[in-house]
């Protein structure tokens, strides 16, 4: 599990507020091949609700989410 | 609804007001983003989020009118504007909480594709012309266009 979730890109959208994190998601997420993992750093606390409710509404997969030092991670599987 | 392909969103923008026509690019933006096809149809005090920072107005009323007509960047929010002091103390505010500009979402609207769409019949009213507007709206058009968008929407707002 751990190896499959070595992200092809990284996106640091720490400082960014509602609704940068999810529009700069958006756009990285075509830098990922099909099948590739992304992973996303925020800090905005909405950003939690937010990227899950852009992966459900885009069909990528939330692969995980971690939050720690008030830093919100997450790791998104492009699918399509 | 849009029966297949992606799904839509349609917004009418009616308010100038810097905080209404903020609410408008951030939902267009968030709309784009998640992958929907979205369409901002621009009409009366709303035309000032696509106009340039210009004079505009033919006859005297337009003229006088344009006076009262700001660009993206010059108006002011819907409550506490006091002259202008509002304006400068919300964007302040936005700026120290790191929230992105009222431009730079504008800016951000038309990378992702957003179709800015402007009202023909505020723009004969108010003495605006299609180059007093900033190149990127894609069209100028009437009701029917707009009814056309939101028919096929899964989204209409009224802001």
């Amino acid at each position: 599990m751990s190896e499959e979730l070595t992200p092809e890109k990284e996106l640091d959208a720490r400082g960014l507020q509602c609704p940068m994190p999810v529009v700069k998601t958006s756009q990285e997420i075509k830098n990922v091949s099909v099948g590739g993992v992304l992973k996303v750093m925020a800090t905005d606390p909405g950003s939690m609700a937010d990227i899950t409710a852009w992966c459900k509404s885009t069909g990528n997969e939330l692969v995980k989410m971690e939050q720690g030092d008030g830093v919100f991670i997450f790791y998104i599987r492009r699918t399509n | 609804m849009s029966e297949n392909g992606p799904k839509k969103a349609s917004i009418v923008v009616f308010s100038g007001d810097m905080d209404r026509v903020m609410a408008a690019f951030i939902i267009a933006t968030t709309a784009a983003a998640m992958g929907m096809e979205t369409s901002m149809f621009f009409t009366f005090w709303g035309l000032q989020a696509i106009k340039k920072k210009r004079g505009t107005g033919k006859g005297l009323f337009g003229k006088m009118l344009s006076i009262f007509l700001k660009d993206i960047d010059g108006i002011g929010p819907s409550k506490m504007n006091f002259g202008g002091m509002g304006r400068w103390m919300f964007k302040k505010m936005m700026k120290d909480k790191k929230v992105t500009s009222l431009p730079e979402l504008r800016q951000m609207a038309i990378d992702m594709g957003v179709k800015l769409l402007a009202c023909q019949m505020s723009m004969d009213v108010m003495e605006i012309d299609r180059e007093d507007l900033i190149d990127e709206v894609a069209d100028v058009v009437g009701a029917a266009t707009y009814i056309l968008e939101a028919q096929q929407a899964d989204i209409t707002l009224f802001i």
